[in-house]
C-alpha cells in the first residue's frame, strides 16, 4: 500500500498546489485539545506533524518551546502521544501523521519498540531533530522496513557533495530548512532564494519530495508555492498560546489559520 | 570497553565521536554538521601545528600566567592527620579559574576561522567571564548565555563579563540554570554559526567541543606532573588526585598527563555535586547511576526521567549544577580509570570552612567538594600518600551564598 504521505503529494499535485503540512505539539495544551486540534485541522491540512515534547529542545525558537514546555507541564508522556496518534487515525485513517522530536525519546524508549508502537498506531513517518545523517542511517533502515519515512533534514549549510549521499539515502520526502534559524525565527532570506536553493535539491534526484519549513508564516507562504510542500509550525504554536491567553478557544483558533494558510496556496 | 595506552584519552574517540562506542557523538541539527565539521578539520591541523602550540603557549604563560602554584596545605595536613595534602591552585590563572584555558583556545581558532563573534555558556559565571576576557583581547564580539537563577547567585561573576564589554543574555526557560544556558547558547549558533563561533564552556556537546576543552584544560596536569617531579624527584608511589565534576573540564584536565599511569599509583577521584542532604535532587548522574542519554550533542549518563526528559537539578554550587557529565567521564567511569562519588552542599560548605580556617587558600564551592571528600579520606590513608586537590575556582564569586550560609566572617574581601 502507498504510505499516505505519498498519496497526500499526488492529491496535492493533482490540484496544483504544494501539501500543506502543519506542525502541532502533542498534548499542547491538553492530550484532549490536542487530539481535537488535529480533528479539526484535517481537513484542510495534508499532513499533519506532531511534535514530541523535548525539554532540551536545541533547535526550536521560543514558541515551540513554549507548547513543549506546557504540554510536559501538562503531563504527557510518549505512550499518550501514541494514543493521541490512534485516536486521532480512528477518526481520519488516511491522513498522513509524522512524529518529530528529538532522539533521546526515541532512546530512552527503545528504538524497536518504538517503530513498533508508531506502526501500531498508524504514524507514517519520523523526523528526527538531532539524528543527522550519517548517524540515522541504521534507525532509518529500521523505519523503511516498517514502512515508516525516516524523514531527511537538509539546510542551507548541507554542502553539495553532502546533500546528494543524503537524498541518495532518503526516503520519499525530505525536509528542506529555510534558513539559518531555529523554528519560528523572522524569514531572514528571500523566498526567491529559498526556492533557489530548494530547486537546486530537487534537481539531485527530481521524483523525491522535498518540502520547505521554518519561518514560514501566512505571510511568506504564498510566494514559496513552488514548492512540493510547506510547513507551518511556530505560527500556529503561536496561535495557541495567544488564544489560551485571551480565554478563547484554540481549536477553532487553529481551524480559522489552517484555513487561511490554505487559501493562500491554492 | 578499554582505555589505550600511548593516545590521548581526546583522539580515543571512534570515527563517528563516540568514546568507548558508545558516549559522546554528534548529536546535532542537521545545521551544525557543516559548522562542526569545519571546527573538526581546523582543530586536527591546528594541534599538531608547532607554530599554533607556540602561540598557544605564548599567550597561556604571559597572559594567563602558568604554572600556576603546587602548594602543600601543612596546616590542613597536620589537622587531617593521615595523608600528606597538597593542592594546585589552579585559581591563580589570570581570571580565577580553569575555564580560562578552554576560552582562550577557543578564541584563538575563531580568529583562525575568521569569525567575529563567539557565543558561550555559563554556569558558575567562570566560563563567561572567561570568554569575555579572551574575546576582548583577541578582538571578538561575545554574547554569553546564563541561567536567570545563576545570574542572581553569581552576580560578580556577572559584573565582570559586563565589564569586559559582553552581552549577557538571560535564559529564563526550563530550570534557568546551566542546563537551559547551554541549549539556548546552541540554539543562538544554530541561527548564526555562518558569523559566529560557538565556546562549549566545558568538556561536553558534540564530540569536537569535549575535545577542544580537554586539550585546552590538560594543561593544568601538564604544569603538575613537572611540579611533582621536582618536588619529590619522580611521581609519588601513592598519588592520589581530587577534583570535582559538573561537566569535567577542570577534572579531565587535572588527570590528562596521568592517564597511563596504573591507577594503584595514581588514582582519579571525581567528586560530583550531590545536592542538598535533604534534597532528592542532585547533580550527580555518575554517583547515583543515571542512565545513558542524549543531552547536548552528546550520548552520556544523564539525570532524566523515563520518558526522556532532562530533569532539574539541585546544587549549591552553579558550576556544578548540570545534569550530565562529560562523555570522557563516561568512559573514565566504565573503564573504572576513575572512581566518581558525591559531596552534599553541606560537606562542601563545611571543607570550605576548614580549609580557610587552616590555609591560605579560598576555594569556590565547586572545589569544596572535592576537598570535602579528600579530607575525609585522607585521614585513612599514611603520610605517603600524596593527596593532591584541584582548587579551580576562587571563592570570590561565591560570596553572597557564603555569606548567607555561614555569616559574614567566611567572607574575605579581595
Amino acid at each position: 500500500m502507498l504510505n499516505p504521505i505519498s498519496a497526500a503529494f499526488i492529491k496535492a499535485k493533482q490540484e496544483n498546489r504544494p501539501a500543506l503540512l502543519t506542525y502541532t505539539v502533542a498534548g499542547d495544551s491538553s492530550k484532549k485539545q490536542s487530539l481535537n486540534i488535529l480533528k479539526s485541522i484535517s481537513k484542510n491540512a495534508d499532513i499533519l506533524e506532531l511534535g514530541v515534547p523535548h525539554n532540551t529542545p536545541v533547535a526550536d525558537g521560543s514558541q515551540i518551546q513554549t507548547s513543549a514546555y506546557r504540554a510536559i507541564k501538562n503531563g504527557i508522556k510518549v505512550n499518550d502521544i501514541f494514543k493521541i496518534v490512534k485516536d486521532f487515525k480512528k477518526f481520519d485513517k488516511n491522513k498522513p501523521v509524522i512524529l518529530m522530536g528529538y532522539y533521546n525519546m526515541i532512546f530512552q524508549y527503545g528504538e524497536n519498540k518504538f517503530l513498533n508502537k508508531c506502526k501500531l498506531s498508524g504514524v507514517n513517518g519520523l523526523i528526527v531533530v538531532d539524528l543527522p545523517w550519517p548517524e540515522n542511517k541504521d534507525f532509518a533502515k529500521k523505519c523503511k522496513k516498517k514502512s515508516i519515512y525516516f524523514i531527511q533534514l537538509l539546510s542551507p549549510t548541507t554542502t553539495k557533495i553532502r546533500l546528494k549521499k543524503i537524498i541518495k539515502d532518503s526516503h520519499p520526502m525530505s525536509y528542506f530548512i529555510s534558513m539559518l534559524s531555529t523554528t519560528g525565527g523572522k524569514l531572514k532570506v528571500s523566498p526567491k532564494e529559498i526556492i533557489k536553493n530548494y530547486i537546486k535539491i530537487k534537481k539531485i534526484n527530481p521524483k523525491k519530495k522535498v518540502v520547505i519549513g521554518f519561518g514560514i508564516t501566512e505571510k511568506t507562504i504564498g510566494k514559496l508555492k513552488s514548492a512540493d510542500g510547506l510547513v507551518v509550525g511556530s505560527a500556529i504554536c503561536k496561535e495557541i498560546s495567544r488564544s489560551l491567553k485571551y480565554r478563547q478557544n484554540p481549536v477553532t483558533n487553529i481551524n480559522r489559520l489552517v484555513l487561511k494558510l490554505k487559501n493562500k496556496i491554492r | 570497553m578499554k582505555l589505550k595506552k600511548g593516545i590521548p584519552l581526546i583522539d580515543q574517540g571512534n570515527k563517528l565521536g563516540f568514546w568507548g562506542g558508545k558516549f559522546g557523538g554528534n548529536f546535532v541539527p542537521e545545521t551544525l554538521k557543516k559548522p562542526i565539521e569545519d571546527l573538526e578539520v581546523l582543530f586536527n591541523k591546528l594541534k599538531k601545528d608547532k607554530k599554533f602550540i607556540q602561540e598557544r603557549d605564548r599567550y597561556f604563560e604571559n597572559w594567563i600566567g602558568v604554572p600556576t602554584r603546587f602548594i602543600k596545605l601543612e596546616n590542613l595536613t597536620k589537622h587531617v592527620g593521615g595523608a600528606q595534602i597538597w593542592s594546585k591552585v589552579v585559581s591563580d590563572a589570570n581570571g580565577g579559574a580553569h575555564k580560562i584555558y578552554n576560552a582562550t583556545v577557543h578564541c584563538l581558532l575563531a580568529k583562525r576561522s575568521g569569525k567575529k563573534i563567539i557565543c558561550g555558556d555559563t554556569g558558575a559565571g567562570y566560563a563567561g567571564k572567561m570568554l569575555s576576557m579572551a574575546a576582548k583581547k583577541f578582538g571578538l564580539k561575545c554574547k554569553i548565555f546564563m541561567g536567570a537563577k545563576d545570574i542572581a547567585r553569581q552576580q560578580p561573576n556577572v559584573k565582570a563579563i559586563k565589564k569586559n564589554g559582553a552581552e549577557v543574555i538571560p535564559v529564563y526557560s526550563g530550570s534557568q540554570t546551566l542546563v537551559d544556558a547551554v541549549s539556548e547558547c546552541m540554539r543562538f549558533w544554530v541561527a548564526n554559526c555562518d558569523t559566529s563561533a560557538m565556546c562549549v564552556g566545558s568538556t561536553v556537546g558534540p564530540a569536537v567541543f569535549v575535545r577542544i576543552c580537554g586539550w585546552s584544560t590538560s594543561q593544568i596536569s601538564r604544569e603538575l606532573k613537572v611540579q611533582l617531579i621536582d618536588e619529590f624527584g619522580s611521581i609519588p608511589k601513592k598519588l592520589k588526585l581530587y577534583n570535582c565534576v559538573g561537566g569535567g573540564s577542570s577534572s579531565f584536565g587535572f588527570w590528562n598527563e596521568f592517564m597511563d599511569y596504573d591507577k594503584k599509583q595514581c588514582e582519579f577521584i571525581g567528586v560530583e555535586a550531590g545536592g542538598p542532604a535533604k534534597s532528592k535532587k542532585h547533580a550527580a548522574p555518575l554517583t547515583y547511576g543515571s542512565k545513558i542519554g542524549i543531552l547536548h550533542g552528546a550520548a552520556q549518563y544523564v539525570n532524566q526521567n523515563s520518558d526522556g526528559q532532562i530533569e532539574e537539578t539541585e546544587s549549591i554550587s552553579a558550576g556544578l549544577d548540570y545534569p550530565g557529565i562529560s562523555p570522557l567521564h563516561c568512559f573514565l567511569k566504565d573503564t573504572k580509570r576513575a572512581r566518581y562519588t558525591a559531596a552534599s552542599d553541606e560537606q562542601a560548605l563545611n571543607a570550605y570552612k576548614l580549609v580557610t580556617r587552616f590555609e591560605k587558600l579560598r576555594p569556590s564551592l565547586e572545589p569544596s567538594h572535592a576537598f570535602a571528600v579528600a579530607i575525609s579520606e585522607s585521614k585513612k590513608f599514611d603520610a605517603d600518600t600524596v593527596v593532591v586537590v584541584n582548587s579551580c575556582g576562587d571563592a570570590y564569586k561565591d560570596r553572597g551564598i557564603l555569606e548567607k550560609r555561614l555569616g559574614k566572617k567566611y567572607v574575605k574581601s579581595n
